[in-house]
């Protein structure tokens, strides 16, 4: 019961806090300094034009009214027009959704692959060898920054090896994979860091619980210890973990689109910052919000199914 | 007597340099309850988890004397060995059922994992077996409740639940650590009977681990006190509480509330003193310093267990001849 009163109500519980994220987005793209009709129209715009295309996106009206022009927009789903490519910016996203999904699902699932089996070594051989070499690389792997670690995969991969596309995004599904193999990586390298480092935590913690000596007790093997009763409770908190960094892997798209040239969602974005296309900024901004309010939504949702002792 | 189900010789669990336990031997029969006791620190726990071979870190060892079941001596078996009698000869109940049952799984399903894993029974069976064992430990409604979470469960409840665990793959020693400690009094007088009555149905022998005279009373048929690492004083119950032959074991007598003494109103007598720890044992006997009767020769001899009136005593002025 109290479980689909959640699911029912939070939604509208987030409500304030969308209102709260629309009202900062359009302060923050406000702020950017320099005007988008005069970047657009560059030095050969006359006073005459530039009036012309400030009225017609509104640009001349105070700011409230701007704002909620804005909003109506939203509220509407389309979004408004882009002020460069002069089409909705519910088209411009859904034409450029994708690839960032992808993007983003990649990373996780990879970095998971990654982190799980490395923390599961490094907890059942704690201060062994392997221990500390799985320690050693996730806490270099915290001090990278991400579009640093996808050059030097291009130059490995790419220019040395020729295994993977330098940049872009494929046609066929086949293709598109390949050219996404190195962008999810250097997110997962990342991501797995702090997602091995925090396993490694909880499986060590979990495997002198009592628990784990009451299973012992029943005969259970190492092995299955572990598979059967550490692992499932070491994961819980790391649904959570990845939401929490759910902002931080939204951010990591934008840098990695542009450093691999993805046409998806960050790469719209920052074009649309230098062309100030405020509009453009704002719509994907607010998505950005939303995704994250929604993956948060959904963690709960995940931990509460996964250990049946939290309530909602 | 015929010959014991468990035989227990001289053994000795460490700590790097520290003994814990110190050369305990007992023996338990066939269907028989022994009563563990002792202050807390005795090395009651680290004693009976000795016979699980499960210590609490690698530091901690079984360094000396054996441990008999049946052919086998537990103390020397490789580890493949000993995890297959784990369960299967040897149950365990512990202290606090809300931290040794896994909270992400069912209850049915934490009793039906021994029988899936060493028994092979498929997953129906095992859960039909899970449901019996709950209706056995007198868990109102087992079928809806195996499908229960361990949190669902009430404090009583849990330690049936956990009971249950210990008993699935029927093993004939179940091993109970202070399995009442956590549970209020009604609810511990329940646990006892139930105890009791799967010692009566299924003929199990029980080590009941207690710093608690009155539980002890209630169950046992034996009962060894430990004190410092070394059980001072072993025999039938009735004997040892009516007219206890170590000064320690009496002492423990008339800290019992109810018991001699302390009558309503009055304070508890208590052992003066504190009991040793394991760093620094007093030379002798260890109980010297906290007793009335100590001699010199308490102070320079450690007491060699030896037979007297019935029992096992470790003492050089035992209360022989006197009335408590
Ligand atoms: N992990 C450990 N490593 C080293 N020594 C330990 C460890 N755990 C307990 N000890 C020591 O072992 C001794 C015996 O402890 P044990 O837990 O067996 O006592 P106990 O009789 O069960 O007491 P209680 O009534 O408190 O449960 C104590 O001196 C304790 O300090
Ligand atoms: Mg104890």
């Amino acid at each position: 019961m109290d479980r689909f009163r959640f699911v029912l109500f939070r939604p509208l519980q987030l409500l304030p806090v969308l209102i709260g994220i629309s009202i900062a987005t359009f302060a923050l793209v406000r702020s950017i300094p320099g005007d988008p009709v005069r970047v657009l129209l560059g030095p050969r715009g006359t006073p005459e034009a530039i009036a012309r295309i400030r009225q017609q996106f509104g640009l001349d009206e105070p700011l409230w009214r701007q704002y909620f022009y804005f909003v109506e927009n939203l509220l509407d789903g389309r979004m408004g027009k882009s002020i460069v490519y002069k089409i909705e910016i519910l088209d411009l996203v859904a034409r450029r959704i994708e690839p960032t999904l992808a993007l983003v699902a990649g990373s996780v699932l990879l970095s998971l692959l990654l982190a799980v089996p490395l923390a599961t070594l490094a907890a059942r051989n704690r201060g062994g060898l392997a221990d500390h070499l799985v320690r050693l690389v996730s806490t270099s792997g915290l001090g990278l920054p991400a579009f640093w670690l996808g050059l030097m995969l291009i130059i490995l991969f790419s220019i040395h090896l020729d295994l993977f596309p330098v940049a872009g995004y494929g046609e066929t599904l086949a293709d598109r994979l390949h050219h996404l193999v190195l962008p999810c990586l250097t997110i997962a390298l990342a991501l797995s860091a702090v997602l091995t480092r925090n396993l490694r935590a909880s499986m060590i913690a979990e495997l002198q619980s009592d628990q784990a000596m009451a299973a012992r007790a029943r005969g259970l093997s190492e092995g299955q210890v572990f598979r059967r009763h550490v692992l499932p409770n070491s994961l819980v908190p790391t649904i959570n973990l990845l939401a929490v960094n759910i902002g931080w892997l939204i951010g990591s798209t934008v840098v990695i689109e542009s450093v691999f040239a993805i046409p998806g969602l960050g790469q719209l974005l920052v074009r649309a910052i230098f062309a100030r296309d405020y509009l453009v900024v704002q719509g994907v901004a607010m998505i950005f919000a939303c995704a994250t309010v929604t993956v948060n939504f959904i963690a709960d949702i995940a931990t509460a199914l996964a250990d049946p002792r939290v309530r909602l | 007597m015929s010959a014991p189900l468990l035989s227990v010789r001289d053994l000795r669990v460490s700590a790097g340099p520290l003994d814990l336990v110190d050369g305990i031997s007992f023996d338990l029969g066939q269907g028989e309850i022994l009563g563990l006791v002792g202050e807390s620190g005795s090395g009651k726990t680290m004693a009976c988890r000795a016979l699980m071979r499960l210590l609490p870190s690698r530091q901690v060892a079984v360094t000396g004397g054996r441990i008999l079941l049946g052919d086998d001596d537990l103390a020397a078996l490789p580890e493949a060995d000993m995890r297959r009698l784990r369960g299967h000869a040897l149950g365990m109940v512990f202290q606090n059922p809300a931290s040794h049952l896994d909270p992400v799984m069912r209850i049915g399903d934490q009793i039906a994992e021994g029988l899936r894993l060493h028994r092979g029974l498929d997953r129906k069976a095992a859960w039909a077996a899970a449901i019996d064992l709950l209706a056995q430990v007198g868990i109102p409604d087992p079928a809806r409740r195996a499908r229960n979470y361990p949190h669902e469960f009430s404090g009583g409840m849990r330690q049936r639940a956990m009971i249950a665990v210990a008993l699935s793959c029927d093993p004939g020693i179940l091993i109970a650590d202070e399995p009442t400690t956590a549970l209020d009094v009604t609810v511990q007088a329940q646990i006892l009977r139930l105890l009791l009555a799967l010692r009566e149905a299924r003929g199990l022998a029980i080590v009941l681990i207690s710093h608690d005279l009155g539980v002890i009373a209630q169950t046992c048929d034996r009962i060894a006190v430990m004190y410092a690492g070394r059980i001072v004083e072993q025999g039938a119950k009735t004997d040892i509480l009516r007219r206890p032959l170590h000064p320690y074991t009496q002492g423990l007598i008339r800290c019992q509330p109810g018991e001699d003494g302390g009558g309503p109103g009055l304070p508890l007598p208590t052992i003066a003193g504190q009991p040793p720890s394991a760093g620094e044992m007093p030379a002798g006997c260890r109980f010297h310093p906290r007793c009335p009767r100590a001699s010199e020769t308490c102070r320079r001899e450690m007491p060699a267990p030896h037979a007297l009136e019935g029992r096992i005593v470790a003492c050089h002025h035992p209360l022989t001849g006197e009335v408590p």
